[in-house]
């Protein structure tokens, strides 16, 4: 099953439960709180994905490591290697 | 508002003991120190005009291959480059070596994966490292990725930037969020099971790097990305050291539209097909 299937699969159960629920589809005769609760469901669902997408990124962005001392070390070294590589021959 | 203070980046003198392993693995495993003495490593770097930082990015390969004490070889596959580059790499091979540094030049530019084809080919060790030889990858860690592959026997270690400290230096706020979003938009689609999908500094297993580029069809990013989705496919496992990332290219190249583009494309692909 590739993701795009599984995708579809997994939307499809939540649409069909959802559609049951809110509009009764299979007649069940459920309380109203049901029915209200479910209704809006798939709009809070998109909408708390939403947030917690723009919470997840936004937050690692700000934990994002700066190198700083890699760098640092990679100049030192980059001048060594230079040096090293003189003696043994290398031309450029 | 305070400042959030940042885990220092990745270093070979850091010890992340609790670390990348545990996220992998639920129980360590001691591996047998016997069975490793016959251990080879083939580095293969692909180069397309690197004449300035061959020399350099060799010398830190010999220099921690040799403090580490692991058999290896390095093998230059140049892409006819017009900077000279293999002219370097003839140099270097007179300096350390035709064992230490193997040259497989090819015509002309031929993209990444028939690279690696090429590379395996004449490669004469049982593990294979893959890194980028622009410097942005740094050799330091190459004793935590053999480290970590012992310990779990895996089939792929992953370096990554996003997890434990791992890190980049030389992004601009706009380079990490778009970074940070692609790569959020990877996980939640593809669920991969490894946290940085795009990076190539990477140490496979040989026959399961053969395994890999003979199913991936992708290019560019898209085509590192694919290699571990189809790891994963073929239940492959997958281990991961952080690695510090140096970009000293970014301020000439930037990431434009058509880059970005063709990733959504190749990500969907793959959504659609693996």
């Amino acid at each position: 099953m590739t993701k795009l299937v599984e995708w579809l699969v997994g939307v499809s159960v939540v649409l069909v439960a959802w559609a049951v629920v809110s509009f009764d589809l299979l007649e069940l005769s459920l309380p109203d709180t049901y029915r209200e609760v479910a209704w809006p469901m798939p709009l809070y669902l998109l909408v708390s994905f939403g947030c917690y997408s723009l919470a997840t990124v936004g937050y690692r962005v700000a934990t994002f490591n700066d190198c700083e001392e890699a760098a640092k070390e990679l100049q030192e070294q980059i001048k060594e290697a230079k040096e090293d590589l003189r003696k043994r021959g290398l031309k450029i | 508002m305070s400042r959030r203070r940042k885990l220092p980046c990745a270093s070979s003198f850091s010890r992340y003991p609790v670390a990348p392993v545990s996220w992998i693995m639920s129980s360590r495993r001691k591996s047998p120190r016997s069975g490793h003495e016959a251990d080879k490593y083939s580095v293969l770097l692909p180069t397309y005009n690197e004449r300035e930082n061959l020399p350099l990015i060799v010398w830190l390969l010999v220099k921690y291959f040799g403090e580490s004490g692991f058999d290896y070889e390095i093998i230059v596959i140049d892409d006819g480059s017009p900077d000279g580059t293999l002219e370097v790499a003839q140099q270097l091979q007179r300096i350390y070596g035709e064992e230490k540094i193997v040259l497989r030049p090819r015509a002309q530019k031929l993209g990444l994966g028939t690279a690696y084809i090429h590379g395996i080919k004449h490669a004469s060790g049982n593990f294979i490292f893959i890194m980028d030889a622009d410097l942005s990858h740094h050799p330091k860690f190459i004793p935590e990725f053999i480290r970590i592959q012992r310990e779990g026997d895996f089939d792929v270690v992953s370096g990554t930037r996003y997890r434990g400290d791992g890190g980049v230096y030389g992004w601009d706020l706009k380079r990490k969020l778009i970074s940070r979003g692609a790569n959020f938009l990877t996980q939640v689609l593809l669920r991969p099971g490894a946290s940085d999908l795009t990076g190539s500094f990477r140490l496979y297993k040989r026959d399961v790097l053969e395994k890999l580029v003979e199913r991936c069809v992708s290019k560019g990013y898209v085509f590192q990305m694919e290699m571990i989705v189809r790891a994963r496919q073929l239940h492959y496992t997958i281990g991961e050291v952080p690695i510090s990332f140096v970009d000293r290219v970014y301020g000439e190249s930037k990431l434009g539209g058509n880059e970005i583009v063709s990733f959504v494309k190749g990500l969907l692909t793959l959504f659609a097909t693996t």
